[in-house]
């Protein structure tokens, strides 16, 4: 990290903040209440056509022909385009380039893209897909990951990258930290258990779309809904052989995303290679069964986990072995097999760690990022374990959670860099608010509290390819009329990183809110920043923009002195006006300061940057999960369980979580809420699934149970601010790291409440009635669907 | 093979008349024909209630209506909602829109515009409701981003500020200053002390 990167945690004028930190207004807020915003699917140009997908109807098959003569020659088609016409593989992580646009002699799922037509209209091309004949030789599917480990052939991948794939392993990750082996022998008590995760997917509202323009002299123009512009990017250079400059790609606003609009998808590749052959406007936007095929949402995982504490609750060391249901490409998987260890090592001191993790391909819709990647799904195991070992040594949860806490300012057992640790206080604040003291373990036979902590990254310094550039950039430009445009490449996905941007800038010209203007993620207007993933926007692009605004500010600050013949140091800029802080009479609005320096330094702009510092360990691997700084999260849930029914209800949930400082309460706020919603929604009612032919199990949002209103209990944000050294202002990530406890503070409530320990997601009511049955009422501690052996040396003793 | 009709509607107070396939939708006529692109389409089969217009004020799923059937009917659109507003003598945004806005509810704003006229509606005929009611109320609208807190202190929010009354403070809340704790040890990979 540049000095330059580092701002300091103070407000930019004097000891209090104008903008940052009031509940204010998002930027497009209004322009989404009334109608306004426009979404990819809204952009409409004259005498475009429409796209349609033809999809297999195979898990996994060779493709033996295909003829689209028939298609072809339909009225009012004007393009179909099929795997040989798009060749070139591509993925989001360039070491694992294994997908094509359009599949090139096989499908590896129910719902692989195989074609594409373009039409006059959508009806047009949906008879088109119809006529097209595919000839296929159906090869041997692999649903179940255990069996895609155990069995090399058929292959569902041979090669990627020019390298063979062993067997059906899409990515083999394993490390130690210490001598786990010694740590557990040392141990005064052992748990051994099992666990698992279903699959879960994002389910945004907005249906993924695109829509691509071809100029006259070749320029293509791609509006998409995709949550990376820059990969999309960069993507279709790739693919399309064309040079970068002759692409423009638009992120509009988009209606939600968690990770599900990351990946560059096949109807970018489509729109764009039909508008570049019928010289039209094309169109592509998916029906909501195509979005739940084309998922890469949260991999499914098998755990066993071993933990081993001393009698005074202190971990002696944890060991992993995870098997991870890839689905049928890379996607972000080296990412994530790496994530489902390397991210478990806080808010708790891991004196010994080992974690062996295992991606294998099956023939389903793709796995991906979904909120909280990769480390949702060891989080929930880890916590359940570990409520387990309190249980067993007669410690109270919150307090083993207490013991254990690895403090701020330290580095993890594999190398994390921890800077601001707010731990402590959520879980002070989630004990008190919930009644803790007064009810767990007192409540009536049916209803319990539980307890989770976690922790989460707030960008990570691996770049997805290697470069030395910055993550993120930023350009300023001011105006006389005293609007400032800030042009930024991050894509605010609803989560408001442009309302982030806005009032960073406020805060540090001082100028009026409103007077704020964020244009953003267009390729060829912003500079590039790397998009919304990994909870990166508000730390990276809020530090790129405090040091663009501080570059601007410099100069409009040594006009404004040079005018009125003061020291510079006496002049501020904020509320919407300049003054001489020691003869507070001498003020005119910021516009006229800007046009005072504009006089003086000509047309007034900045660029602003940010780049991680040298972070992780030293070791392969030792990158990923390393992050600029870490938030930390503690979740106490209360469960109502029907002993009848087996349903289990959530009438109230406290999350309390370490951002650093936030930058806008309601949006942190709407953040640690969506957050927890979003993880008891896919522990109680939601499953991404396919049945033994490979076909989803429900791939419309009435199967796909999402909540609603009805079946949602109080959520309650606390916002701890731990202020961060290095974050904007000391802000850290929100958008992720209030999920993960969720999950596993729900399982620990089901068993205060009724005694069983469910290992198994989701917890339906099947799983409950079953767990019930089998274990016979509160108190047994008995396990569900697995086994959990303890050894206690001091009882053996 | 496709027959195309034309369409008298009334929306937003605007007699239009349009032509489209006779197996269009509502939401199609109001989206593709007319550029009324607020109202979304989530799901297209009525699961989703993005696409949620009023139809003579009551909330119907413009994706599950055929256009025709809205002939000679009031279609209200969240594009309506501010000129009406305007028209009663208020200024800038309904009061339901503006208060989506102060209290967080639009994350990514796509279900919003149907949740809006959902929420809308039942303010117009139950003007204090109750959390339950709101809740019963916007059943029919999947909100994905926002957990639906934020949305139900904004209904409330309205109702109370057209009551007179000092809506309630929102659930979340901000603890500043969180103690700064001693780093037990400093320790490097592997489990070595550093």
């Amino acid at each position: 990290m540049a000095a330059r990167d580092n701002h300091g945690t103070g407000a930019p004028w004097d000891d209090a903040f104008r903008v940052v930190g009031q509940p204010l207004r998002k930027v497009d807020g209004l322009a989404k209440a009334t109608g306004q915003a426009l979404y990819a699917d809204d952009v409409q140009l004259p005498g475009m056509l429409h796209a349609k997908i033809l999809r297999s109807p195979h898990a996994h098959a060779r493709i033996v022909s295909i003829d689209a003569s028939a298609a072809l020659a339909l009225p009012g088609v004007h393009a179909v385009i099929t795997g040989a016409d798009l060749p070139i593989r591509y993925g989001v992580i360039p070491w694992t380039p294994d997908e094509n646009a359009l599949a090139v002699d096989k499908v590896r799922f129910v719902g692989d893209e195989v074609a594409a037509v373009a039409a006059v209209d959508e009806d047009t091309a949906n008879a088109a897909l119809d006529a097209i004949e595919v000839e296929y030789e159906p090869l041997h599917a692999f649903l179940d990951p255990r069996e895609a480990l155990a069995t090399p052939e058929p292959q569902i991948h041979a090669d990627i990258r020019g390298k063979p794939v062993r067997g059906n392993v899409s990515k083999h990750v394993e490390l130690e930290f210490g001598d786990v082996e010694a740590a557990l022998a040392g141990a005064d008590l052992v748990l051994e258990g099992e666990y698992s995760f279903h699959g879960s997917t994002h389910a945004p509202i907005e249906p993924h779309c695109a829509v691509a323009q071809v100029s006259a002299d070749g320029l293509l123009t791609l509006w998409s809904s995709t949550q990376i512009t820059h990969y999309v990017h960069r993507a279709l250079a790739q693919v399309l052989e064309l040079a970068p400059e002759r692409i423009r790609v638009i992120q509009p606003c988009l209606g939600g995303a968690f990770g599900g609009k990351s990946d560059p998808f096949a109807l970018e590749f489509c729109v764009a290679l039909l508008a570049q052959r019928t010289g039209r406007p094309v169109k592509m936007l998916w029906t909501r069964e195509e979005v739940f095929y084309a998922h890469r949402g949260r991999h499914p995982m098998q755990m066993q986990y071993r933990c081993g504490a001393k009698s005074n609750g202190r971990i002696t060391g944890v060991d992993a072995r995870i098997l991870i249901d890839g689905g049928s490409y890379s996607s972000f998987g080296l990412v994530t097999t790496y994530y489902s260890g390397q991210l478990l090592t806080g808010p708790y001191d891991f004196p010994s760690y080992r974690f062996d993790s295992t991606r294998v391909f099956t023939n389903k819709p793709p796995c991906g990022p979904k909120r909280g990647h990769g480390s949702v799904q060891p989080r929930f195991a880890f916590e359940v374990q570990f409520d387990e070992v309190a249980e067993r040594l007669g410690i109270d949860p919150i307090e083993i959670r207490r013991v254990n806490f690895q403090g701020d300012d330290t580095q993890t057992v594999n190398g994390q860099r921890i800077t601001s640790n707010g731990f402590l206080r959520c879980l002070d604040l989630v004990e008190e608010a919930s009644g803790w003291k007064q009810r767990r373990g007192q409540l009536p036979y049916g209803r319990g509290l539980g307890v989770a902590g976690s922790m989460y990254i707030s960008g990570t310094n691996y770049p997805v390819y290697p470069n030395d550039m910055p993550q993120a950039g930023i350009q300023l430009k001011l105006d006389r009329s005293g609007v400032v445009t800030v042009f930024t490449g991050g894509n605010d996905i609803g989560q408001g990183s442009n309302t982030v941007v806005r009032s960073i800038v406020a805060e540090e010209l001082g100028v009026a809110y409103d007077h704020v203007r964020v244009v953003a993620a267009d390729t060829d207007l912003c500079p590039v920043d790397l998009g919304a993933y990994s909870s990166r926007i508000t730390f990276m692009v809020g530090n790129a923009t405090i040091d663009a605004c501080r570059k601007l500010r410099h100069q409009i600050v040594t006009a404004l002195a040079e005018a009125w013949e003061v020291d510079p140091r006496r002049i501020r800029l904020m509320e919407g006006r300049a003054f001489d802080v020691e003869d507070p009479d001498r003020t005119v609005p910021t516009r006229e300061a800007f046009q005072v320096a504009e006089a003086r330094f000509d047309t007034l702009g900045s660029t602003g940057s940010y780049n991680t510092p040298q972070l992780g360990g030293d070791y392969r691997g030792g990158t990923i999960g390393a992050s600029p700084a870490y938030s930390f999260t503690a979740h106490v849930v209360e469960v109502d369980v029907d002993v009848e029914t087996g349903i289990v209800r959530v009438p109230a949930a406290w999350c309390a979580h370490d951002c650093g400082r936030a930058l806008n309460p309601t949006l942190v706020a709407g953040q640690i809420e969506g957050s927890t919603y979003m993880g008891l929604a896919e522990a109680l009612l939601e499953e991404h699934g396919v049945n033994r032919f490979g076909l989803h199990r429900g791939p419309s949002l009435l199967d796909y149970r999402m909540p609603t209103s009805l079946d949602v209990g109080d959520i309650h944000a606390m916002i701890v601010e731990s202020v961060d050294p290095e974050g904007p202002y000391g802000a850290k990530e929100a958008g992720e790291g209030p999920l993960h406890g969720s999950i596993p503070a729900l399982a620990n409530a089901i068993h205060d409440a009724i005694g069983v320990r469910l290992r198994h997601l989701p917890f339906t009511p099947g799983t409950v009635l079953r767990a019930l049955r089998d274990q016979g009422g509160k108190g047994e501690g008995a396990a569900v669907g697995s086994t959990a052996a303890a050894t206690s040396k001091r009882e053996a003793r | 093979m496709r027959r195309m009709r034309s369409l008298r509607l009334k929306v937003n107070g605007d007699e239009v008349e349009v032509g489209a396939p006779d197996h269009w939708t509502l939401l199609e006529v109001l989206r593709y024909r007319l550029g009324l692109i607020g109202s979304k389409q989530g799901c297209d089969k009525g699961d989703c209630g993005a696409c949620t217009v009023l139809v003579d004020g009551a909330p119907v799923l413009s994706c599950l209506t055929l256009a025709a059937l809205a002939e000679g009917r009031e279609v209200t659109t969240i594009e309506g909602l501010m000129p009406a507003h305007v028209a009663r003598g208020g200024a800038g945004a309904d009061p339901v829109q503006d208060a989506f806005d102060r209290c967080g509810a639009l994350q990514c704003g796509f279900c919003q515009p149907g949740m809006m006229l959902s929420a809308r509606a039942l303010l117009d005929r139950t003007p204090f409701p109750t959390r339950e009611e709101i809740q019963q109320a916007l059943a029919g609208n999947l909100c994905r981003c926002t957990g639906y807190t934020q949305i139900f202190q904004a209904v409330e929010q309205v109702a109370a500020e057209a009551a007179g009354i000092e809506p309630a403070e929102p659930t979340w809340a901000t603890y500043r200053e969180a103690g700064q704790q001693p780093s037990p040890r400093a320790r490097g990979v592997k489990g070595e002390d550093a």
